[in-house]
C-alpha cells in the first residue's frame, strides 16, 4: 500500500496541496483515464533528452516490457498541471484497492480478446470467418463493458477519474446504439447455435445437408460391446491438432451451410454491415490508457516486495520546495532486483531561499546516483505516478535539464571541455526559473584552477535564474557560494575512510583526500609503496 | 460377460491379499512342489494355484461349488484344456496388434481396433462352438451357467451384429458426420453419425431435402489433408471407444484365464498324481464346530514327486479330538504325517481334491505351522528365544478356528523346560479353540497329556514293528519314553538281530560281523 494519506488529505496552510473532492461528474464529461478533461495531441513526442542521463529509459522500459499498449509516449509526456497529476494520483490510489484493480483486470483481458478477435475479422479472408470473428467481438465487447459498469458501480471510487469513467459506462450502455449492438448480438448468436448439418464424405467428396436427427453411431457400437466393460481402462483420448482459423475446405463447407440455413446467415451478414465500428472511441482509448497505470503499479509493487517504499507526492507549481524523505534510485533498484541491503535511500531539502545542492565527496560515493534520484523523482511526479521515497514534497518543473559526465570516457577527451561549455550554455539559455537543472561532474577533465573559475561562472549564471538545481562536483569551494546553495557530502564510513556509506547528507564540503585512503588501503601510499619496493 | 468358475457369485481376485504367513506356509509345507506340478511352466498359472491354495475358502457350499466344477474338469479334461487354450488365444491377439502401424491419428487408432476386434471376434465364436459342442456334458453349476451364458450373450444375432459393425467401420460409403457452429463459424462438436435406412420410396423419388456437394481436386494435397482432419474430428470419440471396448474384450480374456487357471493345475497335478500310482479323493467339508477329521490313506502329496516308490498312506481318526500328539522313533514318517495333514487340508478348503482315499474335515479359520528351522540344526542358546519370538507372532495371527502344526517345537531347550513351554502353549490354545497336532520328542509333555487328558486327545506313534524297523506309518499309540535309540546301539555294536543296516554300519564302525 502506497503512503499516500498524509500527502494527499493535508487541508492546512500550504498553498500546494489540491486534493479538494469534486461532485461526482456526470457521464458526458468522461474522456480519458490519463488527461482528464483535458485532450493531448502525442503525435511529436519523442523520448525526451534527459532519459538516458536519468537512466529512466531503463525503468520505462522494465515498466512497458513489449509495450503491447504503446504506453511509451504516455510516459515521454510529463504534466505540468497540479490538478491533472492530481487526477493521476486518485486512479493510481483506487487501483489499490483489490476489487478495483480486478475488475479493471478483468475488462483488460476481455478487451485484449475483442482486439484480437477485430485483428482476425482485418487478417482472414473468408467470409463467414470474418463476419463470425466480428459478431464474437461484439458480444464479448458487450459483456465486457457490462461487467466493467457492474464492478465499479458495486465499488466505493476516489479518483475522479475512474468515477467519470463509471458514470459514462452507465449512461452509454443505456444509449440506444449499445442496447441494439447487444440484443442484435444475442439474436444472431442464438440463430447461429441452432444450425446443425451433416456432412457426408466420401473420399475427396463432400455433401453438406441438414441434420436430420439421424442417430449418434459411436452410441450405437459403445452398446454392442457393453457387455464387456469391466473396470477401468486406459481412455485413448486423441490430441487433434488445430490452427484456431478456417481454411478453405472448411470455407467452402461454410458457403452451403449458408444456403441450407439462408435466415440464420443473412441476420448475420445484416449485423455485421449494421455495427460496422462498434467499438467505441473512449473505451477504446480507456483500454489503451489505463495500462499506464496497470503497468506502472505492478513495477511499484515489484519492488515494494523487497520492502521498497513509494509515496504519492504532494506538488506544486509555484513553491520550490523540495522536501524529501528516504528517496532512492528507482533504476538502481531494479537492477539491484530486490537486494534491499545494498540501495542506501536519501533525504533531499530544499527550504526558502535554498535553490542548488551542490554534492561534493569521494569517487564512487552515491553522488551521481544521488543526482539521478533527484531528477528521477521530479520527472515521475511530473506523470503523476507514485515516486520512490518514503514521503516528497516536490515541485513540478517546466523542463528538467541534464548533463552528466561519463566519467570512465577518456577516449573523447579532446575538445571535450569546449563541447560541455556548448552544453552548459545551451542549458542555461533556455532554462527558466521554473526549471530543474542537474549538472553532474561538469568541467572534471580540466585543470583545477579552471574547474574552479568554470564551476564559479555557472554556479553564478544558475543562482541568477533561480531555478533549483544539483551540481556533482570535485570543486568543494563552489558548496559555498551563497545562501541559495546547500553542501550536500558523500560520506565514508567513520573508521575506513575506503568504504563508502552511499549516505549523502547536508554537511559543509570538507575536501578530504579519499583517493589517498583507497591507495593505503593497497598498500600504495607512498611510505608503503617505499618500503614494499626498495627493500 | 462374467465366468464365476471359482467363485459363484464374484470375481476371482488375483489381487486379494495372502495371509501372513503364506511364505512360512509354502516353505513348512512343501507346497512349491505341489505347484510346480500344476504349473508345468505355466508361470501365471502357477500364481493362481499358488493364491488358490493359500487363501481358502470359508464355508462348504463354496468349496463343494468349485469341486462341482473340478469334477467335472476331471471328467473332461480336454474340455477344460481347450477353454484355457481360447482364452489365452483371446490375450494373445494383442500381439498381433503390434503388426498394425499406428500413428497418432483417429482413423489410425480406429483402424487398430477394428482389426484387433476383427481378431477377438473370432475367438469369441470359438468360445460360442465350444459352448455348443459340450453344454451337454457338464453338470456342474459353475460349468452350465458359463455355457449358457456363452450361448445367450453370444448367439448368432449378437455375432452377426459385430459383424455388421465391423463391416461398417470400414466407411466403404462415407463417413457421415453431423456438426454445430463454433468458433469462427467452423464445424464444432462433430458427431459420427448412423446414415437414416431410406424407405425404397424415399429413394427413387426426386427432390428431397437439399444438399449441396463439391469435390476436392486429387492433386489439392493441402485440402486432402484438410478434409481428413475434419473427419478424424468426426471420428475421433468413436475411435477412443472401440479402443476401449477392444480393452475390454482382451479384458475379459484374461479374466477367463485366471477363473481357468486353477481348474488346469488341478488336472496336471491330478495326472501326475495317477501316474505314479496315487489316488485322490473329494473330501467332505463339515463345520468347524464337529471338530472333523478322519481319513483313510491320507498321504503326503509332495513326497509324491520326491520317490521313486509308492508312497504310505496313514488311517486318521481325530473327530472330536482338540489335540493330536505325534510321537515315536526318528525317521519315521511323523513329519511327512504332520505334513500331509496340512496339505490336506489347504487343499480341501481350496476347493480341490486330497491325497487320500476319503477324507472328512472340519474347515479351519486358517492354517498355522511352526517348525523348527533348518538353519537350527545347532540347537545354541538362542533359538529358543527366535521359537519363542516365532510362536508369539503366530498367536497374533492365529484365531478360534485355525489349525496349527506344530515340529518339534521347543526341543531347543532341555526335555523338562521345553515341555513346560509346551504344555502351557498348547493348553492355552486349545482352550481357545485351535486344533493342535504336536509332533515331539518331548515324553514329559506327551505323557503329561496322556496321563491327564487322555481322553481328549488322540496320540500316534510312528511305527515299528518288532524287529526294529520302521514302516514309515503313524498309528495310535501311547507316548514311549525311548525313540528306540536301544535299536541303533544294538545294530551298531553287532549286539542285535543282523540286518543290511546293521551290516553296513558295523563295516563303517570298523568291525568284523562275523565275530
Amino acid at each position: 500500500m502506497i503512503r499516500s494519506v498524509e500527502a494527499m488529505t493535508r487541508t492546512d496552510l500550504e498553498p500546494h496541496l489540491t486534493s479538494v473532492r469534486a461532485p461526482a461528474p456526470d457521464g458526458a464529461g468522461f474522456r480519458s483515464i490519463l488527461f482528464g478533461a483535458g485532450d493531448v495531441d502525442l503525435a511529436d513526442v519523442r523520448e525526451p533528452d534527459v532519459f538516458r542521463d536519468l537512466n529512466l529509459d531503463q525503468v520505462v522500459g522494465a515498466i512497458v516490457g513489449q509495450d503491447e499498449y504503446d504506453l511509451r509516449p504516455f510516459f515521454h509526456a510529463p504534466l505540468r498541471d497540479v490538478d491533472a497529476i492530481t487526477y493521476r494520483q486518485e486512479v493510481f490510489h483506487d487501483l489499490e484497492t483489490d476489487d478495483v484493480r480486478a475488475a479493471v483486470h478483468a475488462f483488460a483481458e476481455q478487451a485484449r480478446r475483442v482486439r484480437q478477435h477485430l485483428t482476425l475479422v482485418e487478417t482472414q479472408h473468408y467470409r463467414y470467418e470474418t463476419e463470425r470473428w466480428f459478431l464474437d467481438a461484439a458480444e464479448i465487447y458487450c459483456d465486457a463493458v457490462v461487467a466493467l459498469r457492474d464492478a465499479l458501480n458495486g465499488l466505493e471510487l476516489g479518483s475522479r477519474g475512474l468515477r467519470s469513467l463509471s458514470a459514462f459506462l452507465v449512461d452509454y450502455t443505456r444509449s440506444e446504439g449499445f442496447a441494439s449492438l447487444r440484443a442484435d448480438a444475442r439474436l444472431v448468436l442464438e440463430g447461429l447455435a441452432r444450425v446443425r448439418y451433416t456432412l457426408r464424405i466420401r473420399g475427396g467428396r463432400v455433401t453438406v445437408s441438414r441434420y436430420e436427427g439421424e442417430v449418434d453411431y459411436g452410441v450405437e457400437v459403445e452398446e454392442t460391446f457393453a457387455r464387456f466393460r469391466r473396470g477401468v481402462v486406459d481412455e485413448h483420448r486423441l490430441l487433434l491438432p488445430d490452427s484456431g482459423t478456417m481454411d478453405h475446405v472448411e470455407a467452402r463447407i461454410a458457403e452451403r451451410v449458408a444456403r441450407l440455413f439462408p435466415e440464420e446467415f443473412r441476420a448475420l451478414d445484416e449485423f455485421c454491415a449494421r455495427h460496422v465500428g462498434f467499438l467505441d472511441a473512449r473505451i477504446a482509448r480507456f483500454e489503451r490508457e489505463i495500462q499506464f497505470y496497470l503497468a506502472s503499479l505492478e513495477y511499484v509493487e515489484g519492488l515494494g516486495k523487497s520492502g521498497l517504499a513509494f509515496c504519492y507526492p504532494a506538488v506544486s507549481t509555484r513553491a520550490k520546495e523540495v522536501d524529501v524523505e528516504g528517496g532512492f534510485d528507482v533504476a538502481l533498484a531494479t537492477a539491484l532486483s530486490g537486494d534491499r541491503g545494498a540501495l542506501v535511500a536519501n533525504d533531499v531539502r530544499l527550504h526558502g531561499p535554498e535553490r542548488v545542492l551542490v554534492v561534493t565527496g569521494p569517487n564512487q560515493g552515491g553522488k551521481t546516483t544521488y543526482a539521478r534520484m533527484v531528477g528521477q523523482l521530479h520527472y515521475q511526479a511530473a506523470l503523476g505516478l507514485p515516486v520512490a521515497a518514503r514521503r516528497a514534497r516536490l515541485f513540478v518543473p517546466d523542463r528538467i535539464f541534464t548533463h552528466f559526465e561519463r566519467e570512465e570516457d577518456i577516449s573523447t577527451l579532446r575538445g571535450k571541455l569546449d563541447d560541455e561549455l556548448l552544453r552548459v550554455r545551451e542549458i542555461l539559455e533556455h532554462a527558466t526559473g521554473d526549471s530543474l537543472i542537474i549538472l553532474n561532474e561538469i568541467f572534471a577533465s580540466t585543470t583545477l584552477a579552471d574547474s574552479l573559475l568554470l564551476g564559479t561562472e555557472v554556479l553564478d549564471r544558475l543562482l541568477a535564474l533561480g531555478c533549483p538545481a544539483v551540481c556533482v562536483t570535485f570543486v568543494d569551494e563552489l558548496a559555498s557560494l551563497g545562501e541559495e546553495t546547500v553542501s550536500m557530502v558523500a560520506t565514508v564510513a567513520p573508521d575506513d575512510p575506503s568504504e563508502r556509506t552511499f549516505r549523502i547528507v547536508r554537511r559543509p564540503a570538507d575536501g578530504r583526500a579519499y583517493a589517498l585512503a583507497i591507495a593505503a588501503k593497497y598498500g600504495l601510499s607512498y611510505e608503503r609503496l617505499r618500503s614494499r619496493v626498495g627493500r | 460377460m462374467k465366468a464365476f468358475l471359482m467363485h459363484r457369485d464374484r470375481d476371482f481376485d488375483l489381487e486379494q491379499p495372502l495371509p501372513p504367513n503364506a511364505e512360512a506356509l509354502e516353505q513348512d509345507l512343501e507346497l512349491g512342489t505341489i505347484l510346480d506340478a500344476m504349473a508345468r511352466g505355466d508361470d501365471f498359472l502357477r500364481e493362481v494355484a499358488r493364491r488358490t491354495l493359500l487363501t481358502g475358502l470359508a464355508d462348504a457350499d463354496a468349496i463343494r461349488y468349485r469341486q462341482d466344477v473340478l469334477a467335472d474338469c476331471l471328467e473332461h479334461p480336454a474340455l477344460a484344456r481347450r477353454l484355457y487354450e481360447v482364452a489365452i488365444e483371446g490375450i494373445l491377439t494383442k500381439r498381433q496388434a503390434r503388426f498394425f502401424w499406428y500413428r497418432d491419428s483417429p482413423d489410425a487408432l480406429l483402424a487398430k481396433s477394428r482389426g484387433m476386434l476383427r481378431l477377438l471376434a473370432d475367438v469369441l465364436v470359438t468360445l460360442r462352438t465350444v459352448a455348443d459342442e459340450h453344454a451337454a456334458d457338464v453338470r456342474s453349476e459353475g460349468l452350465t451357467e458359463l455355457f449358457a451364458r456363452f450361448q445367450r450373450e453370444l448367439d448368432d444375432a449378437y455375432l452377426r451384429r459385430i459383424d455388421r459393425h465391423l463391416d461398417a467401420l470400414r466407411f466403404r460409403r462415407g463417413t457421415l458426420v453431423s456438426a454445430g457452429l463454433g468458433r469462427a463459424n467452423r464445424g464444432s462438436d462433430y458427431v459420427l453419425r448412423a446414415p437414416r435406412e431410406r424407405g425404397l420410396l424415399e429413394r427413387i423419388s426426386p427432390g428431397g431435402p437439399p444438399s449441396y456437394s463439391f469435390a476436392i481436386a486429387d492433386r489439392d494435397e493441402h485440402g486432402l489433408e484438410s478434409l481428413a482432419e475434419l473427419r478424424g474430428r468426426g471420428i475421433a470419440s468413436l475411435a477412443s471407444a472401440l479402443a476401449q471396448s477392444t480393452d475390454h474384450i482382451l479384458g475379459f480374456f484374461g479374466m477367463l484365464r485366471s477363473e481357468l487357471a486353477f481348474y488346469v493345475g488341478c488336472l496336471n497335478l491330478h495326472e501326475d498324481l495317477a501316474a505314479r500310482g496315487a489316488s485322490t479323493c473329494f473330501p467332505e467339508p463339515r463345520p468347524p464346530e464337529e471338530l472333523e477329521l478322519r481319513a483313510r490313506a491320507l498321504y503326503d502329496v509332495p513326497l509324491v514327486f520326491h520317490l521313486d516308490s509308492p508312497v504310505v498312506g496313514n488311517e486318521v481318526d481325530a473327530a472330536g479330538k482338540r489335540l493330536v500328539l505325534v510321537t515315536g522313533a526318528n525317521q519315521g514318517g511323523k513329519s511327512t504325517f504332520l505334513r500331509s495333514v496340512g496339505v490336506a487340508q489347504l487343499m480341501s478348503q481350496a476347493g480341490m481334491f486330497a491325497g487320500a482315499a476319503s477324507l472328512r474335515t472340519s474347515l479351519s479359520s486358517g492354517v498355522f505351522t511352526h517348525y523348527k528351522r533348518e538353519e537350527d540344526a545347532s540347537m545354541t542358546h538362542g533359538k529358543l528365544d527366535e521359537e519363542l519370538a516365532r510362536m508369539s507372532e503366530l498367536a497374533d495371527l492365529i484365531r478360534p478356528g485355525a489349525v496349527l502344526l506344530c515340529n518339534e517345537s521347543f526341543a531347543s531347550t532341555n526335555e523338562r523346560e521345553g515341555s513346560e513351554i509346551a504344555r502351557q502353549v498348547v493348553r492355552a490354545l486349545v482352550e481357545s479353540g485351535v486344533r493342535i497336532v504336536f509332533v515331539t520328542h518331548l515324553f514329559d509333555l506327551a505323557d503329561g497329556f496322556h496321563r491327564e487328558r487322555g481322553e481328549e486327545a488322540l496320540f500316534l506313534r510312528a511305527e515299528r514293528q518288532t524287529d526294529g524297523t520302521r514302516t514309515f506309518r503313524v498309528v495310535p499309540g501311547a507316548p514311549l519314553p525311548t525313540s528306540h535309540g536301544g535299536d541303533s546301539f544294538r545294530r551298531v555294536f553287532g549286539l542285535g538281530p543282523a540286518s543290511a543296516d546293521a551290516a553296513a554300519c558295523i563295516r563303517l564302525a570298523g568291525a568284523d560281523p562275523r565275530r
